[in-house]
C-alpha cells in the first residue's frame, strides 16, 4: 500500500513538473546568452531544488496519509483525541524556518549581486544605450555615436551595456529575455539596467508591462554582434537620411502608432534623452519645451 | 442633459458584444417574467431583498458570485481562444481594444465580484452560527453592504451595454488610467464599481469584526473559537486595515480624472510610483482576505471528515495571526523591477518568504489532522486534498517570484499568471467549493449531490493543471501577460493546450450547475433532518437545517474547542435537542433603506460615469434622505413570541424522531 502511494505521488509530481523540464531546451530563460541571465538561471534552479525538499515530502505525505487513514482501512490506527505533539510542532516550525533561512541568505546575496543598477565587472569599457518607451515602440539612443533607432538595438558581445531607461508615455518594462533582468520605463524617471551578451545572435526584446492597445506589437530585436559588425551597423545607421531633433521630430515620432517598422536616425539632438525626461518636469505633461533645464532628472532609486 | 451619454455609446456594431447583450436581456426577461407570472415579487421583497437575516444574505452573495463566475469565465475562455489563435502574424478574432477590456474585466470580476462575495457569503452564512449568535452586530449594515456590492456588479455589467469597460488591466495602473491616456468612460466604470462595492466591503469588515468580538456565546473565549471564525476574524481585520487604502487611492485617481488634479499624472509632481505602491498596499492584503477564510474551510473539513480533533489548534491560530500581520509588509514584491535599491528589494523579498513559514505550518497541521484519523472521501475532502497539493506547488512558485534576482526575469511573464491562478484556483476556488458543499445543508436543509460534486472536482483539477502548467513553461520562452497576439509560432501548441484546459474547467463549472439542479430535484432523498449531516464538531450543526431564522432557541454554551462534538459523545445527539421552556427572542426587522440606498448608488455611479450632474445630485440626495429616514426610524426590532419558538422547535424534534424514514438510505453514510 505504502509503496503504491509513493509511486503515485512521484508520478503526479513528474507529470506536473514535466513542462518545466521540457522548457529547458531552447528556452530564453534557461538557455541564457549573457552572464546576468546565466546567474539568474542558476538561481531559479537552485531555489527550485531547495523548495523540492519541502514540496516532495508534503505531496507524498498528502497521498500517503489520505490513503492510509481512509475510513475503509480498518487496520489503520484511529486516535480521535490525538491533536498535539511537541516534537511534531517543533519540527513543522523548524524545518520551514531553516529552509527559509537558507533562501533568505541567498535572497540577500543575489539581490545585491544581481541588482540591475550595479555595473558589471569587466576589463572591457562599458557602453551606454538610452532607451525610451513610446506609444507603442522603443526608441534607442546612442549618445556616444550620436545616432538613434526605433525597434532595433545592436551592441557588441562581451561588452557590458548600461541601458538607461525612461518613458515618453505610460509605464512599460524593458526586457530582453535571453540576456536577463528587466526594468520599468517611467516618464520623468531615469532608470537603468546593466546587461551583457556573451554570444552573438539576434534576441527578441519587448515590453512586459501592459501599456495600451499597441502593447502586443511593442517588440524589438537585439542584435549582438562582433566589434567590427557593430561598427558596420553604426555606419549603416549613419547613412540614414532621417534625423531626430527635439522637440519637433521627436514629438512626431512619439505620436501613438502600432507595429512600427525599424527606423534609423543619423542625427539627433545632443541631449535628447535628458530633454525627454525633463519635458515631464516642466508642468506641461510631456508636451515638450526646448528651454527647460531645471532640476536634474530624478532617479527611480532615489525616489524609493 | 445626458452628459457624455449618447446613442453612439451603445456598441451596436460589435456582434460579439451584442450577442452577449441579447443573451443577458433574454435571461433577464425570462427571470423577471417568471417572477411576475408566479406572483413572487411580494415574497422576494419581504423574504429576501429587505431581509437582514445573515443566512439569506450569505445565500444571495453566493448566487450573485456564481452568476458572475460564469461571466468572468466567459472572459477567460475568450482570452484563451484569442491566444490560441493569434500567433505568427495572425491577429485572432479579438481586436486589441476588445481583448484589453476582456482581460481587465476578467481580473476585476473574478476578484471583486466572484471571490470576494463567495468569501463574504460564507462568512455571513457560517460565522454567527459558529459563535452561537442570533445575527450579526449590525444587521441593517449587513443588508446595506450586500446592496452596495450588487451596485458594483450592476455597474460592471452595464459597461458591456453602454460605453465600454477599462482597458488598463485589473489594477488600472496610472498613468495609463489617467484622462490623458484613457479618455473614455471605461476607467470611470472601474472607479465607481470598485468604489461603491469597496465601501460595502469595508462595512462588512467592521460588522463581522465587531460581531466576532462582541457576540460570542457564553464560554466561548477567543481560543475556543472555531478555526473558520478565527480566519474570518483575521480576514476582517485585513479588510478594515486595507480597504480604506483602496478607497483613498481610487478617490485620488478620481480627483485626477474629474478635477484635473495631479496625484498620479506624469508631471506637475504627479507620481505613478505612488499609485503602484498604494494599490498594492491594499492588493497584497486583499489576497489574504480571500485565502484566510479558505484556510478556515479546509480546517473544518479536514477535522470533520477525519473524525478527529484539529491537530495543533493553537499553532493554527498563531500561524493565521502571523500571516495577517506579515501580509502588510510585502507589497513591494509586486514590483521589484521598478528600480528600488538592492536593500529595499532584499527586505521585501525576505519578508515575503517568511510568510511561507506559517503557511507551511498550516499545511503540516492539516496533514497531521488526517494522520491517525478516519478519513471519508467526500467531495469537500477531495477539494481539500487537491488544495494541499496544488497550493504547495503555488507556494513554491511564489517563493521563486519573491526572490528579486529571479523576479527580474519572471516578472510580468506568464509565470506570474500561472502562479496566482495556482494559489487562487487551488486555494480560494477549491476552498469555496468545499465550503459550499459542506455548509449547503445548513442553508437549505438538504445535501448536494456527491456524484456531480466529485465530477466537478476532477474537471477543475485536471483542467487547472492543463491550463496553467503550459503557462509556466511558456514564461521560460519569454511569453508575457496580456498579449493580444504574438509572433513566435512555437508558443502556439502550449497555448492550445492551455485552451483545452480552460474547456475542461468549463466542464467543471457545468458539473456544478448540474449538481445544483440534480440536488434540488432530488432534495427529498437528500434531506438533512437532524441538522448535523456530517457528524460535525461546531455549533452551527447543533441547530436545525435550514437553521431557523433566530438560529438558536437557547444560546449554546461552550466548554472548550469542539464542545458540541464532546457533548454528542457524552450524552448522544438526541439529548442536545432544545427543550422548553422558551423565552421571547429579540430580533431585528427587515429594512427598506438597504436596497433603496443600493439602487440609488447604481444611479449615482452611472450619473458620475457619464457626467450627468443633475442626476448625480438627485440620487446622492435620495441616498442621504433614505439614510436619515433609517437613522430616525425607531421601529427596527421585534420579539418572536415564545409560543412561536416552541412550535418551530417542536417540529424539529418531531422530524428528528422520524429521521430514519425521512432520510433516504441512498445518501452519504456519514453517520458511521
Amino acid at each position: 500500500m505504502r509503496r503504491k502511494s509513493f509511486t503515485r505521488a512521484i508520478n503526479t509530481l513528474l507529470l506536473i513538473t514535466l513542462p518545466l523540464l521540457l522548457a529547458g531546451c531552447g528556452s530564453a530563460l534557461l538557455d541564457s546568452k549573457g552572464q546576468i541571465g546565466q546567474e539568474q538561471t542558476r538561481l531559479i534552479l537552485t531555489v527550485f531544488g531547495l523548495m523540492m525538499i519541502v514540496v516532495i515530502p508534503v505531496i507524498g505525505m498528502t497521498f500517503w496519509f489520505a490513503i492510509r487513514y481512509r475510513r475503509s482501512n480498518k487496520n489503520a490506527v484511529y486516535q480521535p483525541e490525538w491533536a498535539h505533539s511537541n516534537a511534531i510542532e517543533v519540527a513543522i516550525w523548524l524545518i520551514p524556518c531553516l529552509i527559509i533561512a537558507v533562501l533568505a541568505t541567498l535572497t540577500w546575496k543575489t539581490s545585491h549581486s544581481l541588482d540591475p543598477h550595479k555595473p558589471i565587472e569587466s576589463d572591457v569599457a562599458p557602453m551606454e544605450i538610452q532607451v525610451v518607451s513610446l506609444d507603442w515602440k522603443w526608441l534607442f539612443i546612442y549618445p556616444e555615436q550620436g545616432i538613434a533607432t526605433v525597434n532595433e538595438v545592436a551592441f557588441p558581445k562581451d561588452v557590458p551595456v548600461r541601458f538607461r531607461v525612461t518613458s515618453g508615455s505610460v509605464m512599460n518594462s524593458f526586457f530582453i529575455p535571453h540576456l536577463g533582468s528587466q526594468i520599468y520605463a517611467m516618464a520623468g524617471m531615469d532608470n537603468d539596467v546593466h546587461l551583457i551578451a556573451n554570444e552573438k545572435g539576434v534576441y527578441p526584446g519587448r515590453s512586459t508591462n501592459y501599456s495600451g492597445s499597441g502593447f502586443a506589437g511593442m517588440t524589438f530585436d537585439a542584435h549582438v554582434t562582433s566589434e567590427e559588425a557593430f561598427d558596420d551597423w553604426v555606419e549603416n545607421v549613419r547613412e540614414s537620411a532621417d534625423s531626430l531633433t527635439f522637440p519637433k521630430e521627436y514629438e512626431a515620432l512619439a505620436l501613438p502608432t502600432r507595429d512600427v517598422p525599424v527606423k534609423y536616425f543619423s542625427e539627433i539632438s545632443p541631449r535628447l534623452y535628458e530633454d525627454i525626461i525633463q519635458s515631464f518636469h516642466t508642468g506641461r505633461d510631456g508636451d515638450t519645451s526646448p528651454n527647460s533645464h531645471g532640476d536634474a532628472p530624478m532617479s527611480a532609486e532615489a525616489a524609493e | 442633459m445626458f452628459g457624455k451619454l449618447s446613442l453612439e455609446s451603445i456598441p451596436i456594431h460589435e456582434p460579439i458584444i451584442m450577442g452577449a447583450v441579447a443573451a443577458i436581456a433574454l435571461a433577464a426577461v425570462l427571470l423577471l417574467g417568471g417572477i411576475t407570472y408566479f406572483k413572487k415579487w411580494q415574497y422576494l421583497w419581504s423574504e429576501w431583498i429587505t431581509s437582514v437575516d445573515h443566512k439569506k444574505l450569505g445565500i444571495m452573495y453566493f448566487i450573485v458570485a456564481l452568476v458572475m463566475l460564469v461571466r468572468g469565465f466567459s472572459d477567460a475562455i475568450m482570452m484563451r481562444s484569442q491566444q490560441a489563435l493569434a500567433a505568427g502574424g495572425s491577429s485572432g478574432y479579438l481586436p486589441p481594444e476588445h481583448f484589453d477590456q476582456i482581460f481587465t474585466a476578467h481580473g476585476v470580476i473574478m476578484i471583486f465580484f466572484v471571490a470576494m462575495p463567495m468569501v463574504i457569503g460564507l462568512m455571513n452564512l457560517v460565522v454567527p452560527l459558529q459563535i452561537g449568535a442570533r445575527d450579526v452586530a449590525f444587521p441593517f449594515l449587513n443588508n446595506l453592504s450586500f446592496w452596495l456590492f450588487v451596485a458594483g456588479v450592476v455597474l460592471v455589467n452595464l459597461s458591456l451595454f453602454i460605453g465600454e469597460f477599462a482597458k488598463t488591466g485589473w489594477l488600472a495602473y496610472a498613468p495609463l488610467s489617467e484622462l490623458k491616456y484613457s479618455p473614455d468612460v471605461g476607467v470611470d466604470y472601474w472607479i465607481w464599481a470598485l468604489q461603491i462595492s469597496g465601501i460595502g466591503t469595508t462595512l462588512t469588515g467592521i460588522n463581522f469584526f465587531v460581531t466576532i468580538l462582541k457576540l460570542r456565546t457564553k464560554g466561548m473565549t477567543m481560543f475556543r473559537m472555531p478555526i473558520f471564525t478565527w480566519t474570518s476574524l483575521c480576514a476582517n481585520v485585513l479588510i478594515i486595515a486595507s480597504f480604506p487604502i483602496l478607497t483613498a487611492t481610487i478617490a485620488m485617481l478620481t480627483l485626477d480624472r474629474y478635477f484635473g488634479m495631479h496625484f498620479f499624472t506624469n508631471d506637475f509632481g504627479g507620481n505613478m510610483m505612488l499609485y503602484v505602491n498604494l494599490i498594492w498596499a491594499w492588493g497584497h492584503p486583499e489576497v489574504y482576505i480571500l485565502i484566510l477564510p479558505a484556510f478556515g474551510v479546509f480546517s473544518e473539513v479536514t477535522s470533520t471528515f477525519s473524525r478527529k480533533r484539529l491537530f495543533g489548534y493553537t499553532t493554527m491560530v498563531w500561524a493565521t495571526v502571523c500571516i495577517t500581520v506579515l501580509s502588510f509588509m510585502v507589497w513591494l514584491h509586486h514590483f521589484f523591477t521598478m528600480g528600488a535599491g538592492a536593500n529595499v528589494n532584499a527586505f521585501f523579498g525576505i519578508m515575503t518568504m517568511i510568510i511561507a513559514i506559517p503557511t507551511g505550518v498550516k499545511i503540516f497541521n492539516w496533514l497531521f489532522t488526517m494522520f491517525r484519523g478516519s478519513i471519508q472521501f467526500t467531495s469537500p475532502v477531495l477539494w481539500t486534498l487537491g488544495f494541499i497539493v496544488t497550493f504547495t506547488l503555488g507556494g513554491m512558485t511564489g517563493v521563486m517570484l519573491a526572490i528579486p534576482g529571479a523576479d527580474f526575469v519572471l516578472h510580468n511573464s506568464l509565470f506570474v499568471i500561472a502562479h496566482f491562478h495556482n494559489v487562487i484556483i487551488g486555494g480560494v476556488v477549491f476552498g469555496m467549493m468545499a465550503g459550499l458543499t459542506y455548509w449547503f445543508p445548513k442553508a437549505f436543509g438538504f445535501t448536494l449531490n456527491e456524484k456531480w460534486g466529485k465530477r466537478s472536482f476532477w474537471c477543475w483539477i485536471i483542467g487547472f493543471y492543463m491550463a496553467f502548467m503550459p503557462l509556466y513553461a511558456l514564461s521560460f520562452f519569454g511569453a508575457v501577460r496580456r498579449m493580444q497576439s504574438y509572433a513566435d509560432t512555437s508558443w502556439q501548441p502550449l497555448m492550445i493546450l492551455a485552451w483545452v484546459g480552460a474547456v475542461i474547467i468549463l466542464l467543471g463549472i457545468a458539473c456544478t450547475i448540474i449538481q445544483l439542479y440534480v440536488s434540488i430535484r432530488d432534495r427529498k432523498q437528500n434531506l438533512d433532518v437532524t441538522g448535523d449531516p456530517w457528524d460535525a464538531r461546531t455549533f452551527e450543526w447543533s441547530t436545525a437545517s435550514p437553521a431557523p431564522f433566530y438560529n438558536f432557541a437557547h444560546l449554546p454554551e461552550t466548554t472548550g474547542i469542539d464542545s458540541f462534538w464532546e457533548a454528542k459523545q457524552k450524552n448522544g445527539a438526541e439529548a442536545l435537542l432544545s427543550q422548553g421552556p422558551y423565552e421571547d427572542i429579540h430580533m431585528p426587522k427587515n429594512t427598506v433603506a438597504g436596497p433603496v440606498i443600493g439602487i440609488l448608488s447604481i444611479v449615482l455611479g452611472f450619473a458620475l460615469i457619464w457626467h450627468i450632474w443633475w442626476l448625480a445630485a438627485l440620487s446622492g440626495a435620495g441616498m442621504f434622505v433614505a439614510f436619515l429616514m433609517r437613522v430616525f426610524n425607531d421601529d427596527i426590532d421585534y420579539y418572536v413570541p415564545a409560543a412561536e419558538v416552541e412550535r418551530i422547535e417542536r417540529e424539529h424534534r418531531e422530524r428528528w424522531a422520524r429521521r430514519d424514514e425521512l432520510e433516504h438510505t441512498n445518501r452519504l453514510e456519514v453517520r458511521a
